[in-house]
């Protein structure tokens, strides 16, 4: 049984907000204190909100968490309570090993100061000493690819230049613990493939990574676990597998909530078919002949008509998508409907969306809701590292040659 | 001191927050090869310590155990603030030095030719001199410490270090324009055939300024950052309290001296004069005085800001 390295008990963090929220003088103080002495020493009657509510958490040696959630739900309120940048206001936690933060990239880097120096300022602010940066340091200075310029003030670097080099420190860094905030998508594909890479390398290597991100992809990669703030209370604490499917379709639903008072669909869709086997409404539970009908309203003449549909996940990635072109639409409802033999896509939340063109030029294009909810049986590998582009269903046979 | 000390800029954070969200959507479609994330029972030796997250509480939660543990960033930001001051500038280090001998001369003209004002039978610019170093001293650090948190408020809400290493840096970064001047002095004591004596045993009293200018830097630090209008009165107190130390007179000129030591400034200057060129009256009652002084303003100090520091990371 692995080690609890992070035990957080019901940590709660006030903020006030009110008129003074960014300023106070003491000239205010003091015409306050005069003006009325007594009211000094009641309680200020600032407004106050809540950004964690009773948050109690255990993260295990070696497990790499995810904190997951919408903005200003409470991660990195969290993580700064856990990194020690401010204080809960009630609870306690307690964490056992070095911690190292990476909120920010380039935290402490200062322009007028070359490489090696930044290297060494910024590795030191994140908690190395000297001696583990100057052991470190050619490993640093590889991994950003900087040799030629180490020794050039970093107010020449390029950005990015500037971020390989604010990363490839945090990245050195050695921690028991490491907190990392929503940094890594700065920098280039290649750049943050290596990041990712040496997350995991560290993760391996027996060391705690909390992690926020807003990108599942990122989440379903790295971690095993994850905790999902909502509102600054936990809302759910499981595998990611789990956790992420339940924020995706709140997320989904959410914004169908939202989207209530906006102006009409540009089309609408529904499931034609299966008829009853297994087509609720958005619903679908099945792999094969299905038929989607859309349906549009033309205002004036359209020579040269061209439709596109395209489906999005979650992350609004593209999974599939057609043109038709050449047609010819006159004003009025029209309707088209798409039979695809077998839909193997991953069971999830998809959204539609429709646009209409006349040439090239523009008409119509949007969004179409509800979302489409697929609900198949999975045939997904168990393990989310594992996990494909594709649902197809198989039937496994064991044969012995004998 | 400038006030750029200890501020760094980032202005490639602004750029990155362009990035972030132009590559949101782009990675989400990685594929990283990851036969196994995690090692559950992977040995890694768990480090011994263990840090206990609380509320504030209480008046007085020192760990000074902490400000060790970040001796490197320490010695690495003054390292680099140094640099970065005396590099900017072709005047910069001429100015250290500069500064003070130029009000020396103005303090010498008018205060000792015109005024003849007494000067315990020391030439007017070593008489003077003296005391305008440690006054030097205690001017720049007092302005710095005022703005260091404030202009360190970028790194105090990224990541987390003992805050007081921000005011004790600033306080010890004054040293080094105060050895440079003291190098000055030295040459000007020489020149006017002053040599060290056995008062220059009372030099240790140097200690009283760095505890004194400490002690004063805590306090103007963490209310300038409660109250962002505080850095406008420094000046004037500043001034006002070189006029309150014997910085352009003798302290033999005041009447009930010792209670005059309450102004650690004075028994500092008092103190550094007279170990310097052994000339006027030992500090006595004085520097006893001075000494009470500083405890009072660095444990109040020390008190007011750990107060501060709790919630300095929600404020600035």
């Amino acid at each position: 049984m692995p080690t609890t390295v992070i035990h957080a008990e019901k940590l709660s963090k006030r903020y006030r907000i009110g008129e003074h929220e960014r300023y106070y003088t003491l000239r205010d103080g003091l015409t306050r204190a005069l003006r009325s002495p007594l009211s000094l020493l009641r309680h200020s009657h600032h407004e106050t909100f809540w950004a964690l509510k009773e948050v109690s958490l255990d993260v295990r040696e070696g497990e790499v968490l995810g904190l997951i959630g919408r903005n200003g739900a409470g991660k990195t309120t969290l993580l700064k309570i856990l990194s020690r940048i401010t204080r809960p206001t009630t609870g306690w936690a307690e964490v056992h090993g070095r911690v190292g933060s990476l909120l920010e990239v380039g935290t402490g880097f200062h322009p007028e100061l070359t490489g090696r120096e930044n290297t060494f300022l910024s590795g030191s602010i994140l908690g190395m000493n000297k001696r583990e940066i100057a052991r470190k340091f050619d490993e640093i200075v590889a991994f950003a690819d900087l040799e030629k310029f180490i020794d050039t003030p970093v107010k020449h670097y390029s950005s990015g230049m500037y971020v390989r080099l604010a990363f490839a420190v945090a990245a050195h860094l050695e921690p028991d613990i490491l907190l990392v905030d929503e940094v890594l998508a700065v920098g280039d594909l290649e750049f943050q493939k290596k990041c990712l890479g040496k997350m995991s390398e560290v993760s391996k290597g027996g060391r705690t990574i909390v992690f926020v991100s807003h990108q599942m992809g990122q989440i379903r990669r790295l971690c095993e676990r994850v905790i999902w703030v909502d509102h600054g209370a936990v809302r759910a604490d499981t595998r990611t597998v789990e956790a992420i499917n339940a924020y995706e379709m709140a997320m989904a639903s959410g914004d169908a909530a939202s989207s209530e008072g906006r102006v009409p669909d540009v089309a609408r869709w529904e499931i034609i078919a299966p008829e009853n086997g297994g087509a609720r409404g958005n619903i679908l539970e099945t792999f094969g002949d299905v038929e989607f009908r859309f349906s549009w309203l033309v205002r004036g003449d359209v020579q040269k008509g061209e439709i596109g549909i395209v489906l999005r996940n979650s992350e609004g990635t593209i999974v599939w998508a057609t043109i038709q072109t050449s047609l010819n639409l006159r004003p009025g409802e029209h309707s088209c409907s798409i039979a695809v033999p077998f839909f193997p896509v991953l069971p999830g939340t998809y959204f539609w969306s429709f646009g209409l063109y006349d040439g090239h030029q523009w008409i119509d294009y949007g969004q179409c809701y509800p979302e489409l909810r697929v609900e198949t049986p999975s045939f997904m590998h168990p393990q989310d590292q594992y996990r494909g582009f594709l649902n197809v269903p198989y039937e496994f046979k064991l044969q012995v040659s004998q | 001191m400038d006030k750029s000390l200890l501020r760094w800029h980032l202005p490639a954070a602004h750029i990155s927050g362009t990035l972030i969200r132009s590559l949101l959507y782009t990675v989400g479609v990685f594929s990283i090869p990851m036969s196994s994330v995690t090692h559950p029972n992977a040995a890694f030796p768990l480090r011994s310590c263990t840090i206990r997250i609380e509320p504030p509480r209480g008046l007085f939660e020192l760990c000074f155990g902490e400000v060790w543990a970040y001796a490197s960033f320490f010695v690495l930001s003054s390292g680099a603030t140094v640099k970065i001051r005396y590099k900017q500038s072709a005047i910069g280090v001429l100015w250290v030095f500069l500064q003070p001998v130029l009000t020396m001369f103005v303090f010498a003209l008018f205060f000792g030719r015109l005024a003849k004002l007494p000067s315990d039978g020391l030439p007017y610019p070593v008489f003077y001199f003296a005391a305008l170093i440690p006054r030097t001293y205690f001017s720049c650090s007092h302005s710095s410490t005022t703005n260091v948190v404030v202009d360190n408020q970028r790194l105090i809400t990224k990541v987390y270090f003992p805050r007081l290493i921000l005011p004790i840096s600033t306080a010890l970064l004054g040293l080094v324009d105060f050895s440079i001047g003291f190098v000055v002095l030295s040459i000007f004591c020489v020149v006017y055939g002053i040599l060290p004596t056995l008062a220059a045993f009372w030099l240790p009293v140097l200690l009283l300024a760095l505890f004194t200018a400490l002690g004063v830097g805590l306090w103007m630090s963490a209310l300038n950052a409660l109250y962002r209008d505080v850095r406008y009165v420094i000046p004037f107190v500043i001034q006002f309290w070189m006029f309150a130390s014997p910085v352009a007179y003798a302290s033999s000129l005041v009447p009930a001296r010792w209670l005059y030591g309450f102004n650690p400034m004075a028994g500092v200057i008092d103190g550094f004069r007279w170990a310097i060129t052994g000339h006027g009256q030992p500090p006595g009652l004085i520097l006893l005085a001075s000494f009470a002084a500083v405890v009072l303003v660095l444990l109040g100090g020390l008190v007011f800001f750990n107060r501060m520091e709790t919630s300095i990371a929600d404020r600035v």
